[in-house]
């Protein structure tokens, strides 16, 4: 752990990008306490005013401040971030456990249905799941768990491939430990490392996918602030109001940015064996 | 190699399968209640109407085992029944009218990263930690963290309403019929130039990765060192040696990113007002059109199929380590 912080703290971009994430989720959590304005209250005489003194960002199309309703967003695509990649990461860890560890007809079904999955552009399968749903955070944060745990499964199979043939798992299973403890308490605290890293990856994709669902008015519906949806309407004052998408982009892109940098920062120090072998599985998922 | 094609086809044959079933499951979330997207007072009308329609169309009254067995069936026949909108077209002919434009803006994207990612990657490669190699990995960084949509509204606000340089939306202009041939093309080119420059930015920031990441681990091979040892030029070094085996990874990354260039479409072909797959699977889902939905899912995951499957073969056929390996593993 001390030889992690080390090797962390030398990494200066991944330091940014940690403290980023930081004042963000405390910029959501305070977001009631620090909003100058109510994010829902409109003001008709002052429909898309420039950015000013009073409306730092600038107002939408129903006099709504911007700031205060990206500091709401903010709560959104977090916790869109966190759970969906929650749901993800046990999916994937529960399906690439037992692929992994069982091997045989077990692993090959596990990746096959990974293949599948694979086979379906995400966003359409998304599209045609919503389309069936009513569109809600908790249906959002569900859909996108589920069609993403697909490289969690892969990552944590390869690492109980090679973890199960180690001498602690074989002592494990000699003195009659049953499998599920012998997953739970001896190989997946040795697998945690790149399961973290892949979480603090799948994060920023998570809130891109949702931040465009909600961009093309299938994600979490208006009154609801979200970064997507202020970008959406300022879709429709595009040439008036620029101000309306661009600083909520810019919020996107600085989150994303801060989480990449943290979690390949992570990756380096963890391991930097795992620089190339993470990196080609998470990717980029959309 | 026809043994080795031969035993991919059969392998894709479950995935087929695989699609038309995670597709079937898909149509069982419908759920019992009406669901309404966008509320209206008439919504309440139009969902019993289509909740008819639904079963109606799927024998959603059926047991499920005929009804899985209809619904093969009749993809199997490539029948993917009517549109639900008023035209009741059928669903096949309303895709086929837009596939065209949605595979022309692929290829073109994917030809563009190729041709920029390949020389980005190799000369930071070569020239790791130099300001050129500094700058691609910043640029990566941004590129993969840039939301395609943001980028597209920037780009609209800058080219189309400040400079007023291209148009922003769908694929001609209104006085496109009384242009010449060659304005026509011109204006066609203009059109789709946003659209791609969107469409192409994230990407080539994942390509350039790879392509770099590739490299570096080719010039580590020892082959390289007796290259430079028996005198080769170090263009010809970089270029013969390293760059044909540095290119093989990227034929499978190529493949594997496909699903993602699609789904791309969606966003790009809806902000740009583009008549292709991406934006009818967006209205089909506003209009709660169902046999579209479906239909597109489909075909869209069964191209993903097909590409994924040429990707494969021309691997093998690039690397005939690849086609060993598997007789091997077979044996």
């Amino acid at each position: 752990m001390r030889g992690f912080w080390r090797a962390f703290r030398r990494n200066r971009l991944a330091l940014i990008g940690g403290v980023v994430v930081v004042v963000l989720v405390l910029l959501a959590a305070l977001a009631p306490k620090i909003a100058p304005w109510d994010p829902n209250r409109p003001d008709v005489r002052k429909i898309l005013d420039k950015p000013s003194r009073t409306h730092p960002l600038g107002t939408d199309q129903l006099g709504r401040d911007v700031l205060s309703r990206m500091l709401y967003g903010a709560r959104v695509s977090l916790a869109v971030g966190f759970v969906s990649v929650g749901i993800a990461t046990v999916i994937g860890i529960a399906l690439g456990a037992a692929a992994g560890y069982h091997g045989g007809t077990v692993d090959a079904m596990v990746m096959r249905l990974v293949d599948l999955m694979l086979v379906f552009p995400r966003l359409f399968l998304l599209l045609a799941v919503l389309a069936f749903l009513r569109p809600s955070i908790w249906t959002i944060m569900a859909v996108i768990g589920l069609t993403g745990w697909m490289s969690v499964a892969r990552l944590v199979r390869a690492e109980f491939l090679s973890l199960k043939e180690r001498e602690f798992v074989l002592w494990s299973q000699s003195i009659g430990a049953t499998s599920f403890r012998t997953i739970w308490r001896h190989i997946l605290p040795n697998a945690i490392g790149p399961v973290l890293v892949a979480m603090t990856l799948g994060i920023p994709a998570a809130i891109l996918t949702e931040s465009g669902l909600s961009f093309l008015g299938l994600g979490v519906q208006p009154p609801h602030a979200t970064w997507g949806n202020i970008l959406n309407e300022g879709k429709d004052a595009i040439e008036i109001g620029w101000w309306l998408s661009a600083y909520p982009g810019l919020a996107i892109l600085f989150t994303v940015l801060s989480y990449n940098l943290l979690g390949e920062g992570i990756r380096d120090a963890l391991d930097p064996r795992l620089r190339q072998s993470v990196g080609r599985i998470v990717g980029r998922t959309r | 190699m026809l043994g080795y094609a031969l035993r991919r086809l059969i392998l894709a044959i479950p995935l087929l399968i695989g699609i038309t079933f995670v597709s079937f499951l898909v149509i069982h979330l419908a759920p019992g209640e009406p669901v309404d997207i966008q509320s209206d007072e008439s919504s309440a009308r139009s969902d019993a109407k289509i909740k008819q329609l639904l079963i109606e169309t799927y024998g959603l009254d059926k047991p499920l085992h005929v009804q899985y067995w209809n619904w093969l069936t009749r993809l199997v026949r490539l029948d993917f029944g009517r549109s639900f909108s008023p035209d009741a077209r059928p669903v096949l002919q309303k895709i086929g009218e837009r596939l065209p434009i949605t595979l022309l803006l692929n290829i073109v994207e994917l030809l563009i990263i190729v041709m920029l990612a390949i020389p980005i990657g190799v000369l930071s490669a070569t020239r790791q930690y130099s300001t050129f190699d500094k700058i691609t990995t910043i640029f990566v960084f941004v590129g993969f963290a840039t939301p395609d949509f943001w980028l597209a509204l920037m780009l609209m606000i800058l080219f189309g309403i400040q400079l007023g340089w291209l148009p922003i939306s769908g694929l001609r202009s209104p006085a496109w019929e009384y242009l010449s041939f060659w304005a026509q093309q011109w204006d066609f080119i203009a059109h789709l130039t946003l659209p791609i420059l969107v469409a192409t930015f994230g990407g080539l920031a994942g390509f350039s990765r790879y392509m770099r990441q590739s490299m570096l681990e080719v010039v580590r091979q020892d082959y390289i060192q007796s290259a430079r040892a028996k005198g080769l030029s170090e263009g010809a070094v970089i270029g013969k040696h390293a760059l044909r085996n540095a290119l093989l990874p990227i034929v499978t990354v190529l493949g594997l990113s496909l699903p993602g260039l699609i789904g791309g479409s969606v966003i790009v072909e809806s902000i740009f007002a583009i008549p292709g797959m991406g934006q009818l699977m967006v209205q089909a889902v506003f209009e709660r059109d169902y046999p579209v939905i479906m239909g597109n899912l489909v075909i869209v995951a069964t191209l993903t199929l097909v590409a994924n499957l040429i990707a494969d073969l021309t691997y093998s056929l690039v690397d005939p380590r690849i086609r060993v390996a598997a007789r091997r593993g077979r044996r």
